[in-house]
């Protein structure tokens, strides 16, 4: 039995110093493989005697038991080592930049009308569209606003070619000058109840440093049986302390006048111009956003609605104005240049999907 | 529309302040623009009286002076000659700013005496640049009143913007009234005037407007007055001209710019001796010429301008501006008063083609009380024989007051059903009246309104609401929430709204910015990017530059991006969703998602070279956004005859047949050259309205999720094939080869040169093949490949490469 001691002992002590992984597999094989040394003294065990084969036999299998052990625990010390060596020497400079990826902005334009369908739909507006070139009747007359009419003079209408074949107002052709055409073509398309919105494109000839030739704007109508000018107001200040997220924010409704509507409003929102920063609030000064009243009559009647049965309201609102002063962006003119810095800074991330579940 | 505070007095008895009254005329539309106090500056300023004035111990010309002052008796040392004991004048203290200095002034010792104020001279206050002594006040000045008070400067300067429709308060009564009628004082009554005419007028009036042409002039009324002198006006109407900024000329056109201002009733003042025979209104004849008042020589192109003419020719544009050769002077005797109604329409019309804005044509174009006509030049006849003297002629009248009466009705109970406000009956009549409407009781809930002469813009029922709610004022209006349709959101855009927002946003998360960019653009540019329809060229653009309704929105984005890159902004992307043009029809205008990439894929980096941009980014853009239209993106045909904008042979057009979805590719470097921007530049051009909207299926339910239990394996192929045969093609064949196992075909090398022949490229596919009911054997592979194979090489003349 000494000698299988001292087996062991030599085993054990050699996976003891095997310094790395194939030194151990050698020991291995040495030991456990087919020509190992447990494995010839395993083949001795047939020419013993029954009673010494048993102790033997199960002397050996402890040896062999405790060596794999010893060898798998050595192994994956080795390896570990190894591993951490191989990691060590893959070790790179992580403060240098990562590869460049670029995300694009959403223009302000693009997200303020956005952020005002999402406040509209929320009162039960659908979004309406019509064409950049109208005619005169849709962009003036049917709007109340008869050829000669120096309201129409007062637009600064850009024009192209009058139409062929066609005469008086259907042969005008204009550059929408507002949105309010998209009321008449909604107007003569569907039936009321209406509750729209239409933002767009529209064109005025004016370049200066609060005026570009095309700007954009959105334009609300409601149609219905009861539609007040209470309503009128409750709308335009739900909407404008929704988009501009000022809870308390006052509006003034001013008499006004529009071919269009009757009675017409301007609409003032409460500021304060004070050391010369424009801030929005209730500190008593005021900043006129839009302007809006009840549909005239005559444009119920020009679009085919029964003006003694239908009432409503509609309002016309810029759109770079509010993101101005939403957004703090001083120059209007700027919206206009593509200037990818400008872009990077006042544009929008594009998974800034507004809505008002996730805050405006 | 200007005025002053005490203009306004002179109609308006009110106790109101001016706060008070300028936020009463805005709440009633007459919008406060600004409010200007020439007094302001000069609020430190209080009369002072000099009780002692001694010369001073050490210096000859000064005196020292104590002066009794609101603020008690104050010690100022004093250089002006004329400082003396018991005098008043303009006493500052310590402190004060000094409007012709420009500085604070501060206590002093002047040669060892104290000095706590100062005496002021106009110079110093800036009202004038006399400097030789202080100014006197008069001895009835009270010591502390404001100086400015005392010396008439106190008189604030309204300006309110007046809405076109607002012609009766285009003067001060006007706005009064409105006032009165808002409960904000009472409108004072304004003498009547009927002056006697002592002899028939020499100058004669009559109308020759050809049939058709409506009536420009409904109502003409003149007179002669004889003998008049006509100097400088008085003081105090001279004064109240010059308050809203207007140059007085002389007593009697001073006379017409006040009607013009207080009554909204423009006249014009004929030197009688020298028009020719009788005055005759007409339309003009083309060619006819004016050298206006307006020291400006006109020469009318149009058959449409009124004229008044004597026997020389026009003498006035009716309404707008009046002529040199019949105009009064200091010489004028015998003058010709006018006081007539002109048609608004062709005044405002008169005026543009002439380009003449005038206060005359301000009122007339917003329409003049026909009523006023008699009346105003009754007192304006009044006025020049008070001002000038002079014997008046009866009066010449041709044509009629027009019919203006127009009996409305007015449903008491749409005050609240339209306006939102419930007004008492009473209270709406007494609005009404008080603004000069005649109402009568017309029923047990209607009342029949008249409104008066001066207010055209009352028309019906509407109107009469908004009169009744101004008045009431729109703050009265208590806000109310539209009713909710549903107790929740439904969705407020349609699918291709929807699908326009979800290709911005799938461009931004590219890498792509989003522009802006103008509808229009240069006709020369865009002639290189299709532009046909002359519909779109502009009748009046802005500038030569924006002439044309764009045919492309690549151009505006080539030519920003280019700008980017002079601004050193390296590798410019920008896209833009929004219209394009084909002709000025509704269907003519497209809606495009447009993408523009220029210069390298990104910047220099260590581990990530970049490349230069190339037809490829602009087709992955391309189909980005097709995809995120909801189109179909896989299943679209590449064809190669992109417009010739783009590189020949580096462009591709996606299309569904003769549907074109998009163009994509490199900008053609003679483009590019011609818009001076350096390349490459890889643009695509989406047409989202030819995207195909998929069919709304009910339910929101996706098709079964059907997944193999089997393995797929991949055998990689590769052909030789002429070199201009098109890899889709190849790719559709071995796809073709077996529809059900192959599951994906992906190209991964094209080779041509060594090993190839000339004129044949070698295309690398990976094919996967996808088993749905066993895993396949070796032999079932080899058949599938073998087919493949096969397809490929009848599809496109391939072969397989050894």
């Amino acid at each position: 039995m000494s000698d299988l001691n001292r087996l062991r002992d030599d085993l054990m002590a050699a996976v003891a110093d095997a310094g790395d992984l194939r030194t151990l597999e050698e020991l291995r094989v040495a030991a456990l493989g087919k020509k190992g040394r447990i494995t010839q003294e395993m083949k001795t065990l047939g020419g013993l005697d029954p009673e010494t084969r048993k102790a033997t036999g199960q002397a050996l299998n402890a040896i062999k038991d405790e060596v794999a052990e010893a060898l798998e625990a050595r192994r994956s010390l080795l390896a570990r080592a190894a591993l951490d060596a191989r990691l060590e020497a893959e070790r790179l400079d992580v403060s240098l930049p990562a590869r460049p990826e670029e995300t694009g902005r959403i223009h302000p334009i693009t997200q303020t009308m956005e952020e005002m369908i999402a406040i509209f739909a929320e009162m039960g507006f659908t979004v309406a569209e019509g064409p950049d070139i109208e005619d005169g009747f849709r962009n003036f007359t049917a709007l109340n606003i008869p050829p000669n009419h120096p309201a129409r003079q007062m637009h600064d209408t850009f024009y192209l070619p009058p139409r062929a074949g066609a005469a008086g107002d259907a042969a005008e052709v204009v550059l929408r000058t507002h949105t309010s055409p998209v009321q008449v073509r909604t107007m003569t398309s569907v039936k009321p109840p209406i509750r729209v919105v239409a933002p767009g494109r529209t064109y005025r000839s004016d370049y200066d440093a609060t005026h570009t030739p095309m700007f954009h704007q959105i334009e609300g109508l409601v149609i219905d049986e009861a539609t007040h000018m209470g309503h009128l107001k409750g709308c335009l200040i739900d909407f404008a302390r929704a988009y501009f997220g000022i809870e308390d924010l006052p509006l003034r409704f001013r008499p006004s006048f529009f071919p269009f509507t009757e009675p017409s409003a301007e609409v003032d929102i409460g500021c304060s111009r004070a050391g010369g920063e424009l801030k929005l609030g209730n500190f008593g000064d005021w900043l006129e956003i839009l302007g809006c009243g009840m549909v005239h009559p005559r444009v119920l009647e020009a679009c085919g609605i029964d003006s003694t049965r239908y009432q409503g309201f509609a309002f016309g609102m810029g759109i770079e104005r509010p993101a101005m002063l939403k957004y703090g962006i001083p120059d209007l003119r700027t919206f206009f240049d593509a200037d990818l810095r400008w872009l990077r800074h006042y544009g929008f991330l594009p998974l800034d999907i507004p809505s008002l579940a996730m805050g405006l | 529309m200007k005025f002053t505070l005490s203009w306004l007095r002179e109609h308006l008895a009110t106790e109101a302040d001016l706060p008070a009254i300028a936020d009463k005329l805005t709440a009633l539309g007459l919008e406060v623009e600004g409010i200007e106090d020439p007094g302001a500056v000069l609020a430190p300023f209080t009369v002072g009286h000099v009780k002692s004035a001694e010369p001073h111990p050490d210096a000859d010309r000064l005196r020292v002076c104590v002066v009794e002052t609101k603020f008690g008796e104050v010690q100022v040392v004093c250089g002006a000659p004329n400082a003396r004991a018991g005098m008043k004048g303009a006493f500052a203290p310590a402190g004060s700013h000094i409007p012709g200095t420009g500085l604070d002034l501060k206590k002093g010792v002047i040669r060892g005496v104290e000095s706590n104020g100062m005496l002021c001279s106009e110079r110093e206050m800036g009202l004038s640049d006399e400097h030789q002594g202080i100014i006197e006040l008069p001895d009835h000045a009270a010591v502390g009143m404001p100086v400015a008070e005392v010396l008439g400067l106190n008189d604030p300067v309204i300006d309110i913007a007046l809405t076109p429709d607002r012609g009766d308060c285009a003067g001060v009564r006007g706005i009064a009234r409105d006032l009165a009628a808002a409960g904000l004082g009472t409108l004072k009554p304004l003498a009547a005037a009927r002056i006697e005419g002592r002899f028939p007028s020499t100058i004669g009036v009559r109308f020759d407007f050809p049939a058709g042409a409506g009536a420009p002039c409904p109502l003409f009324a003149g007179r002669l007055i004889r003998g008049v002198r006509n100097g400088p006006s008085p003081k105090w109407l001279q004064d109240r001209l010059r308050s809203i900024g207007l140059r007085p000329i002389s007593a009697l056109v001073d006379i017409t710019n006040f009607f013009t201002m207080d009554r909204a009733r423009p006249l014009h003042v004929f030197d009688a001796d020298l028009v020719k025979g009788d005055l005759v209104l007409r339309l003009s004849r083309p060619g006819e010429t004016l050298d206006a008042l307006n020291d400006r020589s006109y020469t009318v192109e149009t058959d449409q301008v009124t004229i008044i003419a004597d026997d020389s020719g026009a003498v006035s544009f009716a309404g707008v501006v009046g002529g040199v050769s019949t105009g009064t002077t200091g010489d004028t005797v015998n003058v010709f008063l006018e006081a007539a109604l002109f048609d608004p329409e062709r005044t405002a019309e008169t005026g543009r083609a002439l380009g003449i804005d005038s206060d005359a044509r301000y009122r007339f174009e917003r329409g003049v009380d026909p009523e006023g006509t008699i009346p105003g030049i009754e007192q304006a006849t009044a006025m020049i024989l008070e001002l000038c003297g002079g014997e008046p002629s009866a009066l010449v009248v041709t044509g009629a007051v027009p019919e203006w009466r127009r009996r409305l009705t007015l449903r008491t109970g749409r005050a609240a059903a339209l306006g939102g406000l419930d007004v008492p009956a009473d209270r709406q009549r007494r609005h009404l009246e008080a603004l000069g409407c005649q109402v009568e009781a017309a029923s047990a809930d209607s009342f029949a309104v008249v409104p008066p002469s001066w207010r055209p813009d009352i028309e019906g029922e509407a109107d009469l609401v908004e009169e009744v709610l101004r008045i009431e004022g729109f703050d009265a209006i208590e806000p109310v929430s539209l009713p909710r349709l549903g107790a929740t959101t439904a969705p407020a855009v349609d699918a291709r709204q929807k699908a326009a927002s979800r290709v911005k946003r799938a461009l931004a998360a590219r890498g792509l910015s989003e522009a802006v960019t103008w509808s229009f653009m240069d006709s020369r540019v865009a002639s290189r990017f299709g532009f046909q329809s002359q519909a779109l060229r502009l009748v009046n653009p802005i500038s030569s530059d924006l002439d044309v309704m764009r045919p492309s929105a690549l151009a505006n984005l080539i030519q920003a991006a280019g700008r980017n890159v002079d601004r050193g902004l390296a590798n410019p992307c920008l896209f833009e969703v929004g219209p394009v043009y084909r002709d000025a029809t509704e269907k003519g205008q497209l809606r495009v998602a447009a993408s523009v990439r220029q210069g390298m894929t990104g910047p220099r980096h260590w581990a990530a070279a970049p490349r230069p941009v190339d037809v490829f980014d602009a087709k992955s853009d391309a189909l980005a956004a097709l995809e995120a239209a909801g189109g179909p993106a896989a299943n679209a045909q590449v064809t190669t005859d992109a417009p010739d904008w783009f590189h020949p042979g580096r462009s591709g057009v996606l299309r569904l047949g003769a549907n074109v979805l998009a163009h994509f590719g490199e900008i053609h470097p003679a483009v590019l050259e011609a818009l001076d921007v350096a390349g490459p530049v890889a643009a695509a051009e989406v047409f989202l309205d030819a995207v195909p909207v998929a069919k709304k299926k009910p339910g929101s339910a996706r098709p079964k999720l059907d997944l193999s239990a089997f393995q797929p394996v991949s055998r990689d192929f590769a052909f030789v094939l002429d070199a201009d045969e098109p890899a889709d093609k190849l790719v559709r064949a071995a796809i073709g080869g077996d529809k059900a196992l192959v599951s994906a075909v992906s190209v991964f090398d094209v080779y041509q040169g060594a090993g190839v022949p000339e004129g044949k490229k070698s295309i690398a596919i990976q094919v996967t093949l996808q088993p749905r009911e066993r895993t396949l054997t070796d032999e079932e592979i080899e058949a599938v490949a073998r087919k493949i194979v096969a397809n490929v090489e009848k599809q496109t003349g391939a072969t397989l490469r050894g």
